[in-house]
């Protein structure tokens, strides 16, 4: 049985001040971790013996308008079976420059996760064989899980955010 | 007439002929073809009946279900998840309840969670009684599928007996369920597990070793377990494949732990397989159904989590607090805990998860649905390339792509 701590340090020996952030919400391992170093980072998790974190479970993101820096974030879910051991990982970009090296390399199920999330939140993943809209129409010249684009009218005047939820 | 040429001397000879241009086809399958069973296209390039290469073009029923979430109270996204995977709504419904009492902190009594167990496990019966029957009707077999069909309309009434609704089921509540297993329903429940062996028997007997069924489907679109998992596959499409991960004996939720029952795998990954899979995970569903109605626990159908579970109607009316939480749960006045949190249940498809970010608000600040149909239909061209049409109409069939769940 893995335990989040020895992965923790296991990463943290590997990868020093490149992974930080460690927390354990509801049991679930989470790390931050930088764009430069994710893809060695899961690469590490999936190919080292005592691990073999081979599953990608998802890929979505987050978007933080407030961060100044880290407007959005990239979020890997990782599925160890041998183990029974899930893992999150964060990577935090900033709006002026929304790159993030693409995992397809490593796992063929992110081709379509990133195609998602590319077409809700614009994130670029460099490398990616086909990354172009998947769920909205390609014509379509914004993306649309941003927060500036709320889900009511903005002209609407009868619903007010403190009366009616967010 | 003696000047007509008989010999026309602008046919160039047999060596001269141009060279024969060897053109592939394209073909549209979809996005509204009877055998795609949803609305999404496939963009096929076809060399005779072989296929070349595919692509895929979906999210032709994209209704932005996560960017709905943000605005909505947490009670009131359960009916979006059951229009994800329709063929098993339940699944969803009660997934996405355990995902935000996961948040909450809220647990849930045994009598519950016993009563979540059995109407899952239903709906993955129903689900796979859709796909395998269906599969049938792709290879020619059209009668199983009016047969077991039947069954599923008596799980419906049992559905209708515990929350109302048929197809889009909204079922259960936030902390529990919203009502106890009527007496209609148990009995309900217990004669379909005396008259559902018998069909599902018939329908083994039907395609099982059926000559025509085995050669049809043997063979036809597999899959090794590397590029199943590679793929991201769960469920009984991975299973299939010879993986034995089930979220249920995994990361056991809502009391599964108390059960006994099996996981069965295939080997090839192949469609036959993929049925074989599912036939027996209907054997093992009806066993679970049958625990846990026999070993229902006594005691509450909800938490005691008043600020969470809507109040039964007539303490409204009589109770100055009921009233309160009755008002504030109606209008989405809960603020729910910050925290992040990822719940997965094993759905009809595999492992379907909620990615459930909360920012103390009423509503999630973000909410993302791991679809299982999703992540595998990628594999799709993969699994065809090579066979034929009717081979590749049959995979997708075996896959059991559901749209909903697909675009979300």
């Amino acid at each position: 049985m893995l335990t989040n701590q020895e992965v923790a340090e296991g990463l943290l020996e590997k990868f020093g001040d490149q992974v930080f952030n460690f927390e354990e919400p509801y049991g679930l391992l989470t790390l931050s971790t930088t764009r430069e170093e994710i893809i060695p980072v899961m690469e590490f998790l999936k190919d080292h013996k005592n691990y073999q974190v081979i599953f990608l479970t998802d890929i979505t993101g987050i978007q933080y308008p407030d961060n100044a820096g880290q407007e959005f974030v990239v979020v890997y879910h990782m599925h160890s079976f041998v183990h029974n051991f899930r893992i999150r990982i964060k990577v935090a970009i900033p709006e002026a420059d929304i790159h993030i090296p693409t995992a397809t390399g490593l796992f063929a199920s992110a081709n379509w996760m990133e195609r998602e999330t590319y077409d809700f939140f614009g994130i670029l993943f460099d490398g990616h064989p086909n990354l172009k809209r998947i769920l909205n129409i390609e014509e379509m010249d914004y993306f649309p899980m941003r927060k500036e684009y709320p889900m009511e009218d903005a002209t609407r005047e009868d619903k007010i955010d403190a009366l009616f939820g967010r | 007439m003696a000047d007509i040429e008989l010999l026309p001397h602008n046919v160039p000879s047999h060596n001269e002929l141009p060279e024969l241009v060897e053109e592939l086809t394209t073909l549209n399958l979809g996005p509204t073809h009877p055998a795609t069973h949803g609305i999404f296209q496939n963009i096929l390039k076809m060399d005779g009946e072989k296929i070349v290469s595919g692509e895929q073009t979906i999210g032709y029923i994209h209704r932005a279900f996560e960017k709905i979430a943000e605005r909505r109270p947490f009670y009131q996204i359960t009916t979006l998840t059951d229009r994800m995977n329709y063929c098993s709504s339940p699944i969803n419904n009660l997934g996405w309840h355990m995902t935000v009492e996961k948040l909450l902190g809220v647990e849930v009594p045994k009598r519950a969670q016993y009563i979540r167990v059995l109407m899952m496990e239903l709906a993955r019966i129903t689900d796979h009684i859709i796909c395998n029957s269906i599969l049938g009707v792709d290879t020619g077999a059209f009668t199983g599928f009016l047969y077991v069909m039947q069954k599923r309309e008596e799980v419906y009434e049992i559905y209708e007996e515990v929350c109302g609704a048929r197809l889009t089921t909204n079922m259960g509540r936030l902390g529990g369920m919203e009502r106890d297993l009527s007496s209609t329903a148990i009995r309900k429940i217990k004669e379909f597990i005396k008259s559902f062996p018998p069909v599902l028997r018939e329908l083994e007997k039907l395609l099982n070793r059926n000559r025509i069924f085995m050669d049809r489907t043997i063979n036809v679109g597999p899959i090794s377990a590397e590029r199943a998992l590679s793929y991201g596959f769960t469920g009984p499409n991975l299973r299939a494949a010879g993986v034995d991960y089930d979220v249920r004996v995994m990361n056991p939720y809502s009391s599964y732990e108390d059960f006994d029952f099996e996981v069965p795998i295939g080997k090839s990954g192949d469609t036959y397989d993929r049925y074989m899979v599912r036939n027996e995970e209907m054997w093992q569903s009806l066993k679970i159904v049958e625990q846990a109605i026999n070993n229902l626990p006594e005691g509450p159908y909800y938490a005691d989590a008043p600020e969470y579970y809507l109040p039964p109607k007539d303490e409204v009316y009589r109770n100055m607090e009921a009233l309160i939480y009755h008002f504030k749960i109606v209008m989405g006045e809960i603020d729910a805990p910050a925290g992040e949190v990822y719940h997965a249940v094993e759905g009809g498809n595999g492992e379907l998860g909620f990615y459930l970010i909360s920012d103390g608000g009423r509503a999630p600040y973000r909410l993302h649905f791991r679809r299982p149909s999703f992540i595998y239909y990628q594999a799709y061209p993969e699994m065809c390339k090579g066979s034929s049409l009717s081979d590749a109409i049959l995979t997708m069939s075996s896959l059991n792509v559901i749209a909903g769940e697909l675009d979300a």
